[in-house]
């Protein structure tokens, strides 16, 4: 048991990896979002299913064009990343605008709700969309970075089986490790960063040091939602098939990830994303052979939640939270 | 906050209009067919309306839409026939949106409506059977095109017929042919976790391992992710020589897609929710060697049926479903029955239990593809399972064979 478990742990790994940089990217938008307004933006997982529809629409379109066979896919690819992250970034910064400011100080429960209602609308104004240009709201886009890279496990140690992987799992770890150093380096090294910071901290003393609250808290929404929206798009690339509904059990994966890496903190945020993904894939590839056939993979996210409750009990502030942090 | 009041008041406007526009509309609809009742009275025919509940908006709207066209192409067909008796059809649908709250909500409605003498519908078991339970209430007749689940005739309601197949037949047709036909020994089972999915997992479990084969794992998965790559890394290490999969063609396709990817080029088998362009549609290339069982036979297999498949997609320009032949012979069993009713009453009106009797009793109606004949619960008893294969991406797939039972 413990030998078949080890041997498929390089596949294991390299699909949670994929999964746990998904998870990563969209958590970084909660994290971001909460740090500076105290608020669980809960539209944002549909943020990232728009940023799935409009980038998968992108690439229907550019692929029907004669001339996109002439351009290497990864330039379509990363002209596609940048279009729908600008998109979905101006698409977060309206709702930010028109569900949140003019509840910013009302009592926490309000906007939460307001966001709820969001992510409800969103929904169905993409499947309404999606029904009427494609006529079923299940789409599937084009296939690309379908080649197969075998990895040699067996040859570091013959425990380990070999294990394989599509171009677009290298794509899309390289890419989200690039969004997630970036904005790292965003909030910490520009002066922007630095007001989002100061904002994060105090926001009454911030408006006083003449920085301007409004439009910080607009940009955090932006550079959000256009993360998420790029992650939407990395999503549709590795799995082919997308529906309106994928924003909810992902945002809320991508939720907890953030709350497991401490909510707040950026780093925490992609910490726990990482970890969740792999956490999935272990139970789901291994929880039948570890229980004996008592519990199936469908199970995998009571095992991997539950390992969650636990660190919550033990480490409420998150695994990479100080009790009390500066956020963002 | 001038503006606002104004605001308020012009939405309070336009509510009050949205409701009088649906009040007028509801009453208008009242008043055409009772004009069209009153026209009936001078040229002296009575209405005789057939209603339709079907899911036309939803996830399977392309099912409930070839269903309605494949039904009202036969009404349109009987029409002149009816109107020498003395009667004029009229086929009503309704939207039961996939949805029981709303079917059961329709039902009612349907109830009340004198008129309406047999139900064709419901397309999904969870939607007929809390439905079902009205139409008895009124003695109407319900006959399903395309519920599988086997409560919906186990119940013994007198009035509830259809004329598919059962889900308890699709798992041992399955189970057979892969262990006969392809060979299989060691067998992979995924389900997911649905009434229908774990059903129809279940039953092929139980049949192969009486026929000797051996089942590997019975994995769950949930339903609306997008991820499956642990239970195909599960499949890998156990190395199965066939998967069946118990559920939707979104998950299966899916599997599929991911499966392959990985090098997994062993049968993949599933059920009746499999046959849909949809699986096409998502696996692509990867539903190479994919077997599916389905209820729904193929309209190429017969001359009526090629015959049935000309004329629908002359009359509507659109390409036939899975299900559209069925909507289409169901509606010929009602008619059929109705007609039957009206020739046992000397030309009067047959009540809706006569029609519900006379329904039950169809014997051997051979329609553009089924043939029907009912059982005392209200089966088919020549409903077949078929079986499809797919060589190449291309739906729908190539018969191989049908089982009946």
């Amino acid at each position: 048991m413990f030998l078949e478990m080890v041997q498929s742990l390089p596949q294991v790994l390299i699909d949670g990896l994929t999964l746990g940089a998904v998870y990563a990217v969209v958590a970084l938008g909660y994290t971001m979002v909460y740090g500076i307004l105290q608020l669980i933006n809960f539209a944002h997982g549909e943020i990232f299913m728009s940023g799935a529809f409009i980038g998968t629409a992108l690439f229907i379109l550019i692929m029907g064009m004669s001339w996109a066979s002439a351009i290497p896919q990864i330039i379509v690819l990363i002209l596609v990343l940048v279009v729908t992250a600008c998109i979905t970034g101006v698409l977060g910064m309206g709702i930010e605008r028109v569900a949140y400011r003019p509840l910013r100080s009302a009592p926490r429960l309000i906007p939460l709700i307001t966001a709820i209602g969001i992510s409800f609308v969103l929904q169905d104004v993409v499947r309404f969309i999606a029904e009427l240009s494609y006529g079923n709201y299940i789409v599937t886009g084009p296939s690309m970075f379908r080649d197969q890279i075998t990895f040699k496990a067996s040859s570091i140690s013959s425990v380990f089986n070999d294990a394989s992987f599509k171009t677009s799992f290298l794509i899309v770890l390289v890419i989200a490790v690039i969004l997630m150093l970036s904005l790292d380096y965003f909030v910490n090294k520009t002066k922007w960063g630095t007001a989002m910071r100061a904002v994060a901290l105090d926001r009454d003393t911030a408006a006083l040091m003449s920085i301007n609250v409004n439009k910080v808290i607009s940009i955090t929404f932006f550079i959000g939602s256009a993360l998420g929206g790029a992650t939407g798009v990395l999503f549709a690339v590795q799995y082919g098939t997308i529906d309106p509904f994928i924003g909810f059990i992902l945002g809320m994966k991508a939720f907890i990830a953030a709350v497991l890496g401490g909510i707040g903190n950026i780093r925490g945020a992609m910490f726990g994303g990482l970890l969740l993904g792999v956490l999935e894939m272990f139970a789901s590839s291994n929880l039948s052979l570890l229980t004996g056939g008592v519990f199936g993979a469908e199970y995998k996210d009571v095992f991997a939640f539950s390992i969650l409750i636990l660190v919550l009990i033990f480490k409420p502030e998150g695994l990479l939270g100080k009790p009390v942090a500066e956020k963002v | 906050m001038r503006l606002k009041k104004s605001f308020s008041l012009l939405s309070a406007g336009l509510l009050s209009m949205g409701i009088l526009a649906a009040c007028s509309s509801d009453s208008s609809g009242t008043s055409s067919s009772g004009g069209s009742n009153g026209s009936g009275a001078t040229e002296d025919t009575k209405v005789i309306k057939i209603a339709g509940q079907l899911p036309l908006s939803g996830g399977v709207s392309v099912t409930g839409e070839s269903l309605r066209l494949g039904a009202q192409l036969k009404l349109d067909e009987e029409i002149e026939k009816f109107k020498e008796l003395g009667y004029t059809l009229q086929f009503e649908t309704y939207d039961d949106q996939s949805d029981p709250k709303k079917g059961v909500s329709n039902a009612n409605i349907i109830g009340a409506d004198e008129s309406i003498l047999a139900i064709v519908g419901h397309y999904n078991s969870g939607v007929a059977i809390p439905s079902s339970e009205v139409y008895d209430k009124y003695n109407l007749a319900m006959l399903t095109p395309g519920a599988t689940a086997t409560d919906v005739t186990d119940r013994g309601l007198k009035t509830v017929n259809r004329i598919v197949g059962r889900d308890d037949a699709q798992g041992p047709a399955a189970a057979k042919y892969a262990i006969e036909t392809l060979g299989a020994k060691k067998i992979f089972i995924i389900q997911d976790k649905t009434a229908f999915g774990t059903g129809v997992a279940e039953a092929f479990k139980g049949a192969a391992e009486q026929l000797g084969a051996e089942i590997l794992a019975f994995e769950g998965i949930t339903v609306g992710e997008k991820d499956f790559n642990g239970v195909i890394n599960q499949v890998l290490s156990k190395k199965p020589d066939l998967i069946y999969f118990g559920g939707l063609y979104s998950e299966a396709g899916i599997i599929l897609k991911q499966a392959r990817e990985k090098g997994i080029t062993i049968p993949f088998m599933g059920a009746d929710a499999l046959d849909s362009s949809g699986l096409v549609d998502i696996a692509g290339d990867a539903v190479v060697n994919t077997f599916i069982t389905s209820v729904a036979g193929s309209t190429a297999s017969s001359e009526s049926g090629l015959k049935f498949v000309e004329k629908y997609e002359s009359t509507y320009n659109k390409k036939v479903e899975a299900f559209s032949v069925y909507g289409y012979d169901t509606m010929g069993v009602i008619l059929n029955a109705v007609e039957q009713a009206i020739e046992e009453n000397d030309g009067g009106l047959p009540t809706r239990e006569q029609v519900a009797e006379k329904i039950r009793a169809t014997k051997d109606y051979q329609g553009a593809l089924a043939n029907v004949t009912f059982d005392e619960k209200g089966d088919n008893v020549n409903a077949k399972i078929y079986l499809f294969k797919f060589d190449e991406p291309v739906y729908p797939g190539v018969l191989e064979g049908e089982v009946s039972f």
